[in-house]
């Protein structure tokens, strides 16, 4: 399994209430959320993402709220993997458990900037910067989490299981 | 080597001898939690389920606190789907509204929430019930899908930050201070996948009410769990509150810490959280002239009694300054009711402060209060991201209800006096 895309770069501490608002809330259709995915951090991403596309982000991407409208909100938008320096753990959590692949990779969340085209290799981790011809061994997917991601989601994947 | 007060309940829960920092384990659960907003997107994964059924109807709490009452159709929805599963799994703790509150105050209040338990909510305020010596963490809809129908969920072992605890705060220096200041010191992801074992002599000195603020918010640190030793205090809250036995774990006295700090409750000040992020602290002191346009006092952080008593200490008398706008909510029925037995609310009312039904409502943006553009509050509440109460021009002060009792007064932010 592979992601490639243009990235979206972000910095520190991005919060699941700018990755959706909570006056959205009101909705769980992820269609809906999608629309207003990273709204009141970058008005623009909306309208200019792309399915295949990346977020690079630095620490503790997800904090704040359990909400899992947020990677939801990531995902239904087009985006095909997350690359952070650190994760906040619930987002963690919820972004695996809905299929949406993330990785942490300092030095790839460091080296990356916007409008690079990335792609990422989940068997071996590798993440390869097109645009600047440089290489970072992200952690490889193990093939659970592989499967879990093929399958939209883990209550999918338990089911195939069963 | 020793277990951490937290890596022991866990061991428990998953009928193992002993469990290290990073091991992987899968617990059994007291207690799954969900509101109106995360509950719909976990009944949704429920229904795609190839098994039926719940595992246990007494261990599932939904509670619509969040929109509710509704605040527009949409949420209406929500509830309505949330209510129906309700109905059709035959949930005991479903609490909607009339006997519902804000979940984190409600749950210990229904004696729902015990020492030993494990727990785990689609909420990231569950950390809460570590105040009471449980293992308690915040999940997202999926894992509560897993949790309703199952029983159980997988863990990593967390490692530990010990925070020792000693010395008597001061009057004016409460519970928020004390995890402000921590958050100040340690950043939002100092506590990063780790529990904040609280200990030490000071705990004595902190009321139940400011522990629940405190273990609340440990994930302001990003902090998996936070959790307090249970003293007499707490056993005196569960007795009152439960008829639920509880179990009382102790960590070693070899357990291994990442780190240790020493907090002396007599040097706080109270403390405030600058736009924002909640480690953006400053006390009081050092704060400035910020004017403000509205408090909020309340929320699953700052709306228990305590909370209550102490802003009507300040209020007592005295007026809302012109052109402010003061929020008051309870967050739960009986404080509410304890509130109005007590003359709290007729303080509030009579300074100029509006006095809610339990809702989570400004908190998150969601309504009862939304900011304008470039609109400051001074709020009791957990977050002060961009746009978290309203508009994404606007700005969240994060302190305690004698601070923000005191700022709704003078009109910006300011420490009470006596």
């Amino acid at each position: 399994m592979k992601a490639s895309g243009t990235v979206f770069k972000y910095g520190d501490n991005v919060d699941t209430d700018v990755i959706i608002p909570a006056r959205y809330l009101n909705s769980s259709d992820p269609k809906e959320l999608a629309l207003h995915c990273m709204e009141d951090i970058d008005k623009e991403f909306v309208n200019q993402v792309k399915s295949g596309d990346l977020i690079v982000a630095d620490k503790n991407f997800g904090c704040g709220s359990s909400r899992e409208h947020a990677p939801i909100a990531i995902k239904a938008a087009g985006v095909s993997c997350v690359i952070a320096e650190t994760f906040a753990r619930i987002f963690y959590r919820n972004a695996i458990n809905i299929g949406l692949p993330i990785i942490e990779c300092p030095e790839a969340a460091k080296g990356i900037e916007a409008g690079d085209q990335v792609e990422v290799d989940f068997d071996s981790g590798i993440i390869t910067n097109k645009t600047k011809g440089t290489t970072y061994q992200g952690q490889a997917f193990p093939e659970f989490m592989q499967r879990i991601i093929k399958s939209e989601g883990l209550i999918n994947y338990i089911n195939q299981k069963q | 080597m020793g277990m951490t007060m937290t890596q022991k309940i866990l061991a428990a829960a998953a009928a193992l001898p002993e469990v290290r920092a990073g091991q992987l384990i899968e617990a059994d659960l007291d207690l799954v939690l969900g509101n109106d907003i995360t509950s719909p997107v976990a009944i949704h994964e429920m229904d795609k389920f190839t098994t039926e059924g719940i595992f246990h109807k007494d261990k599932i709490a939904l509670v619509m606190d969040h929109f509710a009452p509704n605040k527009d159709i949409k949420s209406a929805q929500h509830c309505k789907c949330v209510r129906e599963f309700a109905c059709r799994h035959d949930i005991t703790n479903y609490f909607d509204v009339g006997e519902m509150g804000i979940e984190h105050a409600l749950l210990p209040e229904k004696g729902l929430t015990v020492a030993g338990d494990v727990i785990i909510g689609a909420d990231s305020h569950t950390c809460t019930y570590g105040a009471l010596g449980a293992f308690s963490t915040g999940v997202g809809s999926t894992d509560m899908a897993a949790g309703m129908a199952t029983g159980k969920a997988w863990f990593k072992v967390p490692s530990a930050i010990k925070f020792n605890i000693v010395g008597k705060p001061s009057k004016w220096v409460s519970g928020k201070d004390v995890i402000l200041h921590i958050i100040g010191m340690i950043g939002v992801d100092g506590a990063l996948y780790k529990s904040m074992e609280f200990t030490g002599e000071g705990i004595c000195n902190l009321s139940m009410d400011d522990r629940f603020t405190i273990a609340n918010m440990a994930i302001e640190a990003g902090g998996k769990n936070g959790i307090f030793p249970v003293d007499e205090t707490a056993i005196a809250y569960m007795k009152e509150h439960s008829a639920r036995k509880y179990k009382i774990y102790e960590a070693d006295e070899d357990a291994e810490y990442d780190e240790e700090y020493t907090i002396d409750l007599s040097t706080l000040k109270p403390t405030v959280a600058f736009p924002h992020l909640p480690e953006n602290t400053r006390t009081i002191d050092e704060a400035g002239d910020v004017a403000i346009d509205q408090v909020v006092i309340g929320s699953c952080t700052n709306g228990r009694l305590d909370d209550l008593r102490i802003a009507a200490e300040v209020l007592k008398g005295k007026k809302v300054a012109k052109g402010i706008r003061c929020i008051v909510i309870p967050a739960t029925q009986r404080i509410y009711l304890e509130a109005m037995e007590e003359g709290l609310l007729r303080v509030f009312i009579e300074a100029g402060a509006i006095v809610s039904t339990p809702t989570c409502g400004p908190c998150l943006g969601g309504y009862m209060g939304i900011l304008a553009e470039g609109e400051r509050c001074v709020s009791t509440t957990n977050r002060n991201f961009v746009g978290r109460m309203g508009h994404v021009e606007s700005e969240v002060y994060l302190a305690s209800p004698a601070v923000a009792a005191a700022s709704a007064i003078t009109g910006k932010i300011s420490a009470p006096v006596e």
